[in-house]
């Protein structure tokens, strides 16, 4: 699987983009730790994760700070009232997602075309350049994305909100805690299909960790930890 | 066959209120409980019902009773402010005897405070919020599906005895994800004949009359008494609670909503480290579970209030077991979280001051 040096992630909200996000740079600066080990002399690569998600104040990538520091991530998020106010507004140092040529990020977006406008501002810049892409998460076991007819229109609202072109979706299937296999394997059928009938390619399918290797057959398929607060988990 | 989505708790409520007959959704936006209007902005113009953004939180309410008092099932949204801006609509559909379903999706306060979860409504919720001598039978869900099911209750404990039923939860809950299935429930809205609707006479029948006006004190009274018999026949019949652990308890933690989630934990927690702990979570908090408490008080040597007030809940909880043991507290306020271990060393804190 192609990771582009700047990867944005959209889609409806609630399909995970967060997780996928902090999974995906963490993988990244993985790779990028890897490729150092083998090329020191010339590599000075990192990685980091830009949070611009100005929807939701209570889900986001802060709450995984010290598993991104760790994993050698610089989180890039807004830092006003510890990133718990939907404030609409983009830190400066998204900036070096764009013109720092040594960084990969990965920018997660807020939910929906809402969320989506945040990255309209770099538009024209990421328009005239071939190493960015726009991923469109999904989650068909969502309410409100399990068909073809809303995802499209989900695909349109967003496309015209942050005025860019999705590259690929994304197959985010799950149930919660309560994911299994057979959950993501039922998935594969709509994700086919709205793959057609959007002249998309599905670029991964999203699968936590202990899942993924059962799953192996399917193409690209994206091992996910997931990282959210559990204080209130019920098992 | 069950039917399972993956579902924020704001989206379960909103689309267990379509499934049962809410044809009728008046909001204004507020963090944490927008996702309720947003998804009824969607779903509600594709079946024929009204979704209306008001103008305000009191606008909202009161077009829940223009609806209600149209014999429809109508429902509102907000999150604690916005819950104080209705109190007075609350009060009005009260004293008409109107039925209607209004969500409460805590933050933290005072004032605007900030939007982080909290259970600091309680008391205004459970001891009126709105003024004059009214009940509101108040719905406590501690999970999604929970959120979805009770929902769909409150709409019939709401046409049943003509009151409002809130259904008071908090931004954990309304923004954490969990699969629900969704199947379980359908319209059951002609089940109750609303005769006292004003749907027009046709010429047929003498006009319903909706009011809260009653300037005649014996009048007054007469009809404040008549619905306090509707009252203790709800205290009577509509109690509900969930029990972890408490048969061989003898400390008792009584906790609702998210912060039950996490006592559950922590009584678990205490379990593994020797202690008898148990929970006690009321499902309804308004009729609070009081019979059954003071019953446990017979057994318990102490009891645990967590709640995420300062103190709110625990006068329910001493009142209830007339303060036969001690109530030990254990609060965050502020949109702070408990951990399972404050609540944990409370236990234990009780454990050792009853020996």
């Amino acid at each position: 699987m192609r990771i582009q040096r700047i990867t944005i992630l959209a889609g409806h909200y609630g399909s995970g983009k967060t997780t996928l996000a902090v999974n995906l740079a963490l993988a990244l600066a993985k790779e990028h730790a890897l490729a150092k080990e083998h090329r020191p002399q010339k590599t000075r690569p990192y990685v980091a994760l830009c949070d611009m998600d100005i929807v939701n104040p209570y889900f986001r990538s802060a709450d995984a700070a010290k598993l991104l520091k760790a994993g050698g991530v610089e989180l890039i998020s807004s830092r006003y009232a510890n990133t718990n106010v939907e404030a609409v507004w983009a830190p400066v140092e998204a900036l070096r997602v764009f013109d720092d040529a040594g960084l990969s990020s990965v920018v997660d977006l807020g939910g929906d075309d809402a969320g989506a406008l945040a990255i309209a501002r770099y538009a024209d810049r990421l328009r005239a350049r071939e190493d960015a892409a726009l991923w469109m998460v999904i989650n068909p076991y969502r309410p409100l994305t399990r068909d073809i007819d809303s995802l499209r229109e989900i695909r349109r609202e967003i496309e015209a909100a942050a005025k860019l072109p999705f590259a690929g979706l994304v197959n985010n299937a799950n149930l919660g805690a309560e994911t299994e296999a057979e959950t993501i394997r039922g998935s594969l059928p709509l994700m086919n299909d709205l793959s057609r009938a959007l002249d998309l390619p599905v670029l991964m399918t999203a699968a936590r960790r202990d899942l993924a290797e059962e799953l192996s057959d399917i193409e690209n398929v994206f091992a996910v930890d997931c990282f959210t607060k559990n204080e209130w988990r019920i098992d | 066959m069950a039917e399972k989505v993956l579902m924020k708790g704001n989206e379960a409520i909103a689309e267990a209120a379509i499934r049962v007959g809410c044809r009728h959704y008046f909001g204004y936006p507020i963090t944490p409980q927008t996702e309720i209007a947003a998804y009824m902005s969607k779903l509600m113009p594709r079946i024929g019902g009204t979704f209306l953004q008001a103008e305000s939180e009191i606008a909202a309410i009161n077009m829940v009773y223009g609806a209600s008092a149209a014999g429809k099932r109508a429902m509102t949204s907000s999150s604690s402010p916005g819950i104080s801006l209705k109190a007075e609509g609350i009060s009005y559909l009260a004293a008409c005897d109107l039925p209607a379903v209004v969500v409460n999706i805590q933050r933290c306060g005072p004032g605007l405070g900030g939007i982080q979860p909290s259970q600091a409504d309680y008391f205004q919720a459970v001891k009126g919020g709105g003024h004059g001598d009214y009940r509101s039978i108040v719905l406590a869900p501690s999970g999604v599906q929970e959120m979805f099911d009770l929902t769909a209750q409150a709409f019939d404990l709401a046409d049943e005895y003509r009151c409002v039923v809130i259904l008071l939860s908090d931004g954990i809950l309304g923004q954490m994800m969990e699969p629900v299935d969704i199947s379980a429930v359908s319209d059951n809205s002609a089940n109750w004949n609303k005769s006292w609707a004003l749907t027009g006479t046709g010429g047929e029948r003498k006009p319903n009359i909706v009011n809260s006006l009653w300037i005649v004190p014996e009048e007054l009274e007469a009809m404040n008494l008549e619905r306090e018999k509707r009252y203790r026949k709800i205290e009577a019949n509509e109690a509900r609670w969930e029990e972890f652990r408490t048969q061989d308890a003898d400390i008792v933690v009584v906790a609702y909503g998210a912060a039950a989630r996490v006592a559950k934990n922590a009584v678990q927690g205490a379990r593994e480290a020797g202690l008898k702990a148990g929970l006690l979570r009321p499902i309804t908090v308004w009729p609070f579970p009081k019979k059954r408490l003071e019953a446990l008080a017979d057994q318990a040597k102490a009891f645990v209030c967590a709640e995420m007030s300062l103190g709110q809940m625990i006068e329910d909880v001493e009142l209830a077991i007339r303060c036969k043991k001690p109530v030990l507290l254990s609060a965050r306020t502020g949109g702070m979280v408990p951990t399972p271990e404050e609540i944990m060393e409370k236990i234990k804190e009780a454990e050792r001051g009853s020996c």
